[in-house]
Parts: structure tokens; C-alpha cells; sequence
């Protein structure tokens, strides 16, 4: 067993766990974060997709200590102070989930895209979640989810930039 | 109650169906505040691990479990001998034909192996990892039986056999033949007569409905209860057939589908595992959680489509079809599962599509191979006929030197026509074929792609572009009891809902059909809105719980709103019918004088009385002042039993690019036009139409569970089973002509399969529209780069992905000289 220190969702969490166990399975089984889910056994899904130090990673890649010392945000701490993220609002809004079981990891993943790309094109964001599976929607919501959310996301953050 | 002198709604809201409503289940799913399955953990509960068969068929000579047993954290481990008395067989309910030979199904192989990935022993631990680790102690000895895996070598004679217990690999044989049931004409004149045949061997890929949430159970026994979570489609099926097959009494057992992370068919099942499940808790008195990976899914949870498709079109030179022809292989693997033979035949009558053949006989064999076994799977044997007749229509455009269009509309169902009885004895409801394409020819901009596809010709552009269509039926809303009946079905097809009004004037909807992301909880409200006057937001759906709903028969066939949503309609009119007495009785009116309208009750001529539904549920639950002999309820169940199917079409158009050089194809444009009557929730219905496309197309490009000669699965992970990504998919264009559904309380025709449906042959006949020039006359699907490049290159139709002797492999390439018989096509049958 190994000890880990973690942040999740902004609660510190100190473990024991096995050298072998996966991130996901830490958040899953030991801190009841079910939120976040499994889609596959080969890292080809994206289901289990959270943030580890502000970045996507597909939590059942990362070993659960090397997490050790870093702050993950899963599904269960985006939205903030009871406001839903633009991301989860887009989605909801565009319909951009049907059965909802790649939406976490979905969600999860174009937060970081728009990180990196903050106004992507339709390929760009078609490419940008190539790495998360959705079996319902056939994508087209999803991209229209991901724009609708960078249109807001920009907006808020020019408003913040007049504000100055 | 009270009366009150102005009706307290006083404007009516604005009509619900129609309307894009924001979906209620969103909230939960989209803050990860969801009730998956695997998500559960009870106190106590103990883990499974199935350990499964790594050969495809091998009689079992011993399993030393004593390793696997002693390792730390394993509470039990179990063989098949140790279930061998009270597992029964997993369940067929439909026998298709009086002599069909079912082999009998066991949860966990007792005597034979008979598929890779068959269950032959179950870890139970403390933990899922303990569990999973002790899966590899289990030792077990195979003596290796010959492997069967190609239809056509399965049913000749001497072949090997999958069953040695049964006669021969061929379960069943289903003929439905036109002229002796009377719908048509004589099929085998019709062809000595015709002008021009056209014959195609067409295969249908096996395909893996891969839903994203993998299958799990978790069974808690409480005394001699047992209740049962599992990500499953039909929880009311699962507990009638888990009944009949343990011997848990019906009534000491309680299914509960929580959230369902998607099933496309593939949650349509009596699993092995939820059997296994439910003997180990009860063996055990302990609660039992059993969660899949991935590969133990796409390996063990049943497959679809794999047919083998002989199809004969009969036609005169102008174009005027006389005949269809279709016999058909179709692989169920090595046992039957819940409707695997019964797949099949719900294309059996959908073959015709939307044309007036005059002449048609369809006659299928279902066969045994060592492979997972078949069932639904999106569409559920309509993709495959609509593939086939909308493939062959293509063909004998080309060989008359018809515009594949001008050949359609030339045979296809006028509007005047309708209601129309085809040839299969179906009666199509309504529709129009000629306006739904013209909408998505101007949708997609044909005269422009067209023209581009005449440069790109001309230039020798080595990228070529290719236009393909589609102008499909299906059959949904299943079904009509009696005619699952007298298809020998084992079970009806109505659906029940039941209404509850509370004192406070919310509304509990309960339907005893299953979502597992429809939408159900937002279109019901919006139903019930709508016929009740109430508000959207008072409205709440409950289901996927037997002990909730205590009636149902799920969600599968586009049936859902068709058929369950039309009981909850139904049942909200009993509700109103009931609350009239009581509004009557509370207005000192007589029934006769009351408008229902917008939630509120008011006496004709009388402006300013009237009562709410609100109210008189108030009024109900106090029951202080109530008519005499009238019990104090207004809540109300019903249950719908369609009298005929419902017949959505559309055409669909696919402009599709295809690389010469390389192989690659892209798909440029796809516009399609739907008509599924009464849209109830547009957002709802074109997010269906999108994921319809998504699997019809992945089926025409990607997806294939391709077996080695040793039956090993090859495609056993999401690394090789290539689910389309967002980036493998283009932009939709969609559309809806309205057709009402005649006879459905809504004028639903249902949309879940229809993209899935009608997308495929669109996108095969587009790239060979874009290659034929070439020379090209077919390409096996998934159109693969390297596929193409062969089909391009080589000659034939592209050729295998899998190995010599296996079904993918499919042993020869396809049949391409019109109008000859060639022992290929011959050795499907006598005809």
C-alpha cells in the first residue's frame, strides 16, 4: 500500500492504496465519487475523463499515485457555488447527451479543449474530443454544445476584460 | 371542495407536444448525480468475476478451482456442475417456426464450450479486484471440438456441427412466401417471366451494439425476496422470464432499472449473468454485484445483424419491378437468445420496402456457429432488409441504365395509395415518398453535387464523388398483440400507464416503459401537460422499477411513445372521464355541461363556474364531499394494444467522396427527411435521427466483429471495434415531412431506429456511385480504406478482413453477373 495526499473536488483526502490502482478506481470505490465512470478497458472511451492539475486526463490511464499531491476536479465539482458550468449548461441546453454516460468524461473533455482553444472551428472541436465515445447523439449535439459554451464562455470573459 | 367563482387557471398554457423542451433527466446526468448500476454498494455485498472460455468450442474434461478458491478475499467459487439443477436455459420467446430447434442455453457451461467467451466458472470475493485476480487461477482442461463459423460451410451436408445433440447446424427455416399466403403473385413465375433478374450475394456484417455503460447486476436477497438491479433494457421481461427459469416465485422477486447508459438491443436480453447473479445470492444469502469490462462485453453480451443475403430482383425493361426474391442466412451464433431467431423474421415482411412488388418470397435459416450469439440490434432485421432492397434497386437501375431515383419513384407507393397493403401483407398507414425526397434533394443540393460529380468525372479527379439514397420504411410501434401472436411470439406488445394524482395536484406518471436515454420522463410530462392541462414541471415519470410499474413490457422496436406513450395518453383521459363526475357533482351540474379544457372544468353557459383538475384532486383525496356510489379516486391505469404497426419512412441522401488513390472515403454531405408523424419533442426526435445515423453509417464504414479461423474474436476491445468518434462522423442535415400515424392517440410513428435504418445502404450506394465507373460493382461493408483500394484496384468487392473459413471472410467474393445463377447463389437453397 501506498500513501497518497489528494485534493478532490476541493476536499483533502489522504489514502492507502494499492500501487496497481487506477485514478478512477480511487475516485470510484474509495471516495464514492461515482460521478465519473467507466466506459472500456483500453483508454479509448474518454468516460472517466477529469481534470488532474487543471488538465484532461482519462482517470483510467493515471495510477491513483500519481495523483499523489495533485487536485483533481471530476463531473461532481464543476459546477461552482450551485451555478452549472457554461458546459453543462450547453450540453443541457443543446441537447448535447441522450443515455448520459459519456456526458462526464464528454463534459469534462471539451472544458479542457476550450482551455486550450477558447473559439474552436466544428473540425477543431470534432477533433479536439476524438478521445471520448458517445454512442446516442451521434456527435452533432455535442459540437453545437461546444460552441454554444465557447460563445458564452467568451462573452464572460471580454465582459471581465471591459470590467478592467 | 371548494368552488371557486373564477377557474383558477385562467389562460390556457401553450400546447407542450411540439415544443423543443429541455429534457428533466439532463440535471442528474450532467453533474454526475446518476444511478448507474456499477454505482451501487450495499452492505456486505460480495464481488463477481466471470471466468470465460477462451476456446470457441471444447468439451470440458475438468476445472481445478482449488487455487482459485484458497486465494485471499474469495468467498466461493462456482462451476457449472454446481448450478447444472436450477440453472435452467436462458430464455427463447420465439419459437419462429413449430419445429425450430432450440439447443437450450446454459448460464454457465456445464458439459461443452461453444463460444469464446462463454462463462465456465464464478469467482465471488470481498473485492472486484480479488475477484478479477483470481479469475487466472482457475484451471481448466478443453478437449478442442472442430470449430464451425461459416454459414454456408455450416449447412452443407457433413458440416461439423455447433450442437452434437441436434441434427444439424440449421435452427429454423421461416418461409414467407407471397403467393401462398395469398398477398401476391406466384415469385417463381414472376421471374420465368421477367424481362431482366438482377442477382447479389449481400453480407450484413456482424455488428456489436457496444452501448457506452457496460452491463452490470446487483442482487440484494432479503429472506426469500430477491430484488435485482441491472443496466438492462426490459426490467418487467427480466423478471417474468428470470421467474420461469430459477423457480424464484414472480411475486418474491423485484427488477429495478436504474439509469441506463444506453442498450440499442443490446440490453433487449435475459443475460447469462443476470441468471448467475440472482443462483449466487441465493446460494450464498448474500448480496452479489457483477460489473463488465469492456472486452468481457463486446466478447460475451449478444452481437447482431451477420446475414448472408441472396437477393433476386425481377423487373421489365421499362423499369417496372415484377418480383423479389431473397433468401437469407442468418447467423445466431451458438445458442438463441431472447428474440435472436425472431430478428430475422421482423425483416421478413419489410423486404419490399416502400415498393408495389407484385411478387415476393423470402425464406430464411437461421444457423448455429461457434460465435456470441445473435439478437437485436438497432433496427433488429429491418436495417437488413431495407440494405438489401434499397442495394438492389440500385443494381437494377444500373443494369436498365436508370437513374437509381427515376427507378424508385417509378415503383414506390403513391400518396393517393394509402392505406396500402404491400405484398408482405402489411398495411402502410401514410406517408409521402415523393414530397420527403424532393425536401431532402433540396435539402442536400443535389443539381449542384451532381454536377460537381460530372467534373470530377470528366477531370479524372482522382478524388471521385458518388450520390446514394435511401428511400426506406420500417415497420415499429411494436406490436399488435395478436400479430406477435400469430408469428408465434411468446409474449403481447401493449404497454400499460397508470396515473396517480396527488392531493396537492402534482401528477405521478408511471409507464411500464423502460428508458435508458429517450428522453421518456420529458415527453411523457409534455404528453400528460397537454391532455390533462397541467403544468410540464408538475409532471413526474416513473418507471424501470417493477414494484413502481408494475406492469410493462419495455422499451425496445421504436415502440416507447407509440405504444407506451399512448397508454399514458390513454390513461390521463380516464383520469379527466373520472374527474368529470367529480367536477359535476362539485358545480352542481350535470356532466353533460361540462368543457374540459386548459385543467379546468366550467359548465357551458355558465361564465365564471368551474373547478380545476387541481382542485378535484384535493376534493378526492378528502373525499368529504363526494357524488354518491363513486369511489373516491380519479387516478387511472390503461393499457394500449395497437392494432397495426406504424410505418415511418424518409428518403436519405449521401454525397460521398472516394479517394482512388488511397481508399479513404468521406462522407461530404448527408440530408435525410424523416417522417415519424406527431413530433412530440423535436429535440428529442432529431437527437434520435442523429444517433440512428451514427450506427447506420458506422455500419456502411467502421464497425465489424470480425472472428479468426479459430473463432477467436479479433475485434474484442475498442481498440479494434472502431466505434465512430466526432471526428469520423460528418454534419447532418435533417428534415420532417408529417404524416399523422392513423389510430395512434398521439399520430406517433416512432423514430428510434429509423436513422439507423435508413443510413446504411445511402452511404454504400454513394461510394459506389462515386467508383462504378471505375469499374467497381460492390464493396463488402465496412468500406475500409484498404477495402476500397482493392475493390478499386483488384477487382471484386474488397475482399475480408478476417481469415479464410470465417464468416467475415465469407469465402467468395460477391456475385456480380446479372440475371446468372451461379453455384454461389445456388447453394442458398432450392429455389
Amino acid at each position: 500500500m501506498s500513501q497518497i495526499n489528494v485534493r478532490v473536488d476541493g476536499v483533502a483526502y489522504t489514502d492507502d492504496v494499492e500501487p496497481r490502482t487506477l485514478l478512477v478506481h480511487y475516485l470510484r470505490e474509495q471516495l464514492g465519487k461515482v460521478g465519473t465512470v467507466i466506459g472500456c478497458d483500453t483508454s479509448n472511451c474518454g468516460a472517466c475523463t477529469v481534470h488532474l492539475d487543471g488538465a484532461a486526463v482519462k482517470s483510467c490511464t493515471v495510477l491513483a499515485v500519481q495523483a499523489d499531491g495533485g487536485e483533481v476536479t471530476t463531473i461532481e465539482g464543476l459546477a461552482q457555488d450551485g451555478a452549472l458550468h457554461p458546459m453543462q449548461k450547453a450540453f443541457h441546453e443543446m441537447h448535447g447527451l441522450q443515455c448520459g454516460f459519456c456526458t462526464p468524461g464528454m463534459i469534462m473533455a471539451s472544458v479542457d479543449l476550450l482551455r486550450e482553444n477558447p473559439n474552436p472551428s466544428e473540425t477543431e472541436i470534432r477533433e479536439g474530443i476524438e478521445g471520448n465515445l458517445c454512442r446516442c447523439t451521434g456527435y452533432q449535439n455535442i459540437v453545437r454544445a461546444v460552441q454554444q459554451a465557447a460563445g458564452e464562455m467568451a462573452g464572460s470573459a471580454s465582459a471581465r476584460e471591459e470590467v478592467r | 371542495m371548494t368552488v371557486t367563482e373564477e377557474p383558477a387557471v385562467t389562460q390556457a398554457p401553450p400546447r407542450e407536444v411540439g415544443r423543443p423542451r429541455r429534457r428533466k433527466e439532463d440535471a442528474r446526468l450532467i453533474t454526475g448525480r446518476t444511478t448507474w448500476t456499477d454505482n451501487m454498494v450495499l452492505p456486505g455485498m460480495l464481488h463477481l468475476a466471470v471466468v470465460r472460455s477462451p476456446v470457441a468450442h471444447a468439451r470440458i474434461t475438468g476445472i481445478d478451482v482449488s487455487a482459485a478458491r484458497s486465494a485471499p478475499g474469495v468467498v466461493a467459487v462456482f462451476t457449472g456442475r454446481d448450478f447444472a439443477d436450477e440453472q435452467g436455459s436462458i430464455p427463447c420467446a420465439w419459437p419462429v417456426t413449430p419445429d425450430m430447434v432450440n439447443p437450450g442455453h446454459p448460464s454457465i457451461a456445464v458439459e461443452t464450450v461453444n463460444h469464446v467467451g462463454e462463462a465456465v466458472a464464478v469467482i465471488v470475493a470481498r473485492s472486484r479486484t480479488a475477484a478479477a485476480d483470481a479469475v487466472e487461477l482457475v484451471d481448466v482442461d478443453y478437449d478442442l471440438l472442430p470449430v464451425v463459423l461459416d454459414m454456408e460451410q455450416a449447412l452443407a451436408d457433413g458440416a461439423d456441427r455447433v450442437h452434437d445433440h441436434i441434427g444439424s447446424n440449421e435452427s429454423y427455416r421461416f418461409v414467407f412466401d407471397a403467393g401462398e399466403a395469398g398477398t401476391g403473385a406466384d415469385t417463381e413465375q414472376a421471374f420465368a417471366d421477367a424481362e431482366v433478374v438482377v442477382s447479389r450475394r449481400f453480407v450484413q456484417q456482424r455488428l456489436i451494439p457496444a452501448f457506452m455503460e457496460p452491463r452490470a447486476v446487483v442482487v440484494q436477497p432479503q429472506g426469500d425476496n430477491y430484488t435485482m438491479w441491472s443496466a438492462t433494457q426490459v426490467p418487467h421481461i427480466l423478471r417474468l422470464m428470470l421467474a420461469m427459469i430459477t423457480g424464484v416465485p414472480e411475486h418474491k422477486l423485484r427488477v429495478v432499472a436504474p439509469d441506463v447508459g444506453g442498450g440499442f438491443g443490446g440490453k433487449l436480453q435475459v443475460t447469462p449473468e443476470e441468471v448467475l447473479s440472482l443462483l449466487v445470492a441465493r446460494r450464498l444469502g448474500k448480496p452479489v454485484k457483477w460489473a463488465e469490462t469492456r472486452s468481457e462485453s463486446l466478447m460475451s453480451a449478444h452481437h447482431g445483424r451477420d446475414q448472408i443475403q441472396y437477393i433476386d430482383i425481377a423487373a421489365d425493361r421499362e423499369g417496372n419491378v415484377k418480383g423479389l426474391r431473397c433468401r437469407i442466412l442468418a447467423d445466431m451464433g451458438a445458442y438463441l437468445r431472447l428474440v435472436s431467431p425472431g430478428v430475422p423474421v421482423l425483416g421478413a415482411f419489410m423486404f419490399a420496402g416502400i415498393y408495389k412488388f407484385p411478387a415476393y418470397r423470402f425464406d430464411c435459416s437461421g444457423v448455429f456457429t461457434n460465435k456470441t450469439p445473435t439478437d437485436a440490434y438497432r433496427g433488429a432485421g429491418r436495417p437488413e432488409a431495407t440494405f438489401a432492397v434499397e442495394r438492389i434497386m440500385d443494381e437494377l437501375a444500373v443494369e436498365l441504365g436508370m437513374d437509381p431515383l427515376e427507378l424508385r419513384r417509378k415503383n414506390w407507393i403513391r400518396p393517393e395509395e394509402f392505406p396500402f397493403t404491400t405484398v408482405a401483407g402489411l398495411e402502410y398507414d401514410s406517408g409521402n415518398y415523393d414530397a420527403a425526397t424532393q425536401q431532402a434533394l433540396e435539402l442536400i443540393g443535389y443539381d449542384e453535387l451532381r454536377a460537381e460529380q460530372q467534373r470530377r468525372r470528366e477531370a479524372n479527379d482522382p478524388v471521385q464523388l458518388g450520390i446514394g439514397f435511401s428511400t426506406f420504411t420500417e415497420m415499429c410501434g411494436l406490436a399488435p398483440s395478436r400479430v406477435l401472436g400469430s408469428l408465434s411470439y411468446g409474449a403481447g406488445g401493449w404497454e400499460h400507464a397508470a396515473i396517480r394524482m396527488l392531493p396537492t395536484g402534482k401528477v405521478e406518471v408511471v409507464t411500464g416503459s423502460s428508458p435508458h436515454g429517450q428522453g421518456h420522463e420529458t415527453a411523457w410530462s409534455q404528453l400528460v401537460a397537454d391532455t390533462l392541462g397541467v403544468p410540464f414541471e408538475d409532471v413526474e415519470v416513473l418507471h424501470g422499477d417493477t414494484s413502481v410499474a408494475p406492469r410493462g413490457l419495455d422499451t425496445y422496436g421504436s415502440r416507447s411513445l407509440v405504444v407506451g406513450g399512448a397508454a399514458v395518453v390513454r390513461a390521463a383521459e380516464k383520469v379527466i372521464a373520472k374527474a368529470r363526475k367529480v367536477a359535476a357533482h362539485l358545480l352542481e351540474a350535470s356532466e353533460e355541461d361540462l368543457d374540459y379544457s386548459g385543467g379546468t372544468f366550467s359548465v357551458r353557459g355558465t361564465p365564471g363556474a368551474g373547478v380545476s383538475i387541481q382542485e378535484i384532486a384535493l376534493a378526492t383525496f378528502a373525499a368529504h364531499n363526494f357524488p354518491e356510489g363513486v369511489e373516491p379516486s380519479i387516478d387511472a391505469d390503461a393499457t394500449f394494444d395497437p392494432v397495426n404497426f406504424s410505418f415511418p419512412h424518409g428518403t436519405h441522401i449521401c454525397a460521398m467522396e472516394v479517394d482512388t488513390e488511397t481508399g479513404m472515403v468521406k462522407i461530404r454531405k448527408y440530408a435525410c427527411v424523416d417522417d415519424v408523424g406527431t413530433i412530440v419533442n423535436p429535440l428529442i426526435v432529431e437527437g434520435q435521427v442523429h444517433g440512428g445515423l451514427a450506427q447506420g453509417i458506422a455500419q456502411a464504414l467502421y464497425e465489424e466483429a470480425v472472428y479468426d479461423a479459430d473463432g477467436n474474436l479479433t475485434t474484442g476491445t475498442f481498440v479494434d471495434y472502431l466505434v465512430p468518434s466526432a471526428a469520423d462522423l460528418p454534419h447532418f442535415d435533417t428534415g420532417n415531412t408529417v404524416h399523422e400515424a392513423p389510430g395512434n392517440p398521439i399520430g406517433a410513428k416512432g423514430v428510434g431506429e429509423a436513422g439507423c435504418i435508413a443510413s446504411t445502404p445511402a452511404v454504400v450506394n454513394a461510394a459506389l456511385d462515386a467508383v462504378r465507373h471505375l469499374g467497381v460493382r460492390d464493396i463488402r461493408m465496412p468500406l475500409t480504406p484498404e477495402r476500397v483500394w482493392r475493390a478499386l484496384h483488384d477487382g471484386g468487392d474488397g475482399g475480408d478482413r478476417a481469415t479464410a473459413g470465417t464468416n467475415a471472410y465469407g469465402g467468395a467474393q460477391t456475385e456480380t453477373t446479372a440475371g446468372v445463377s451461379t453455384p454461389q447463389s445456388a447453394l442458398g437453397g432450392d429455389r
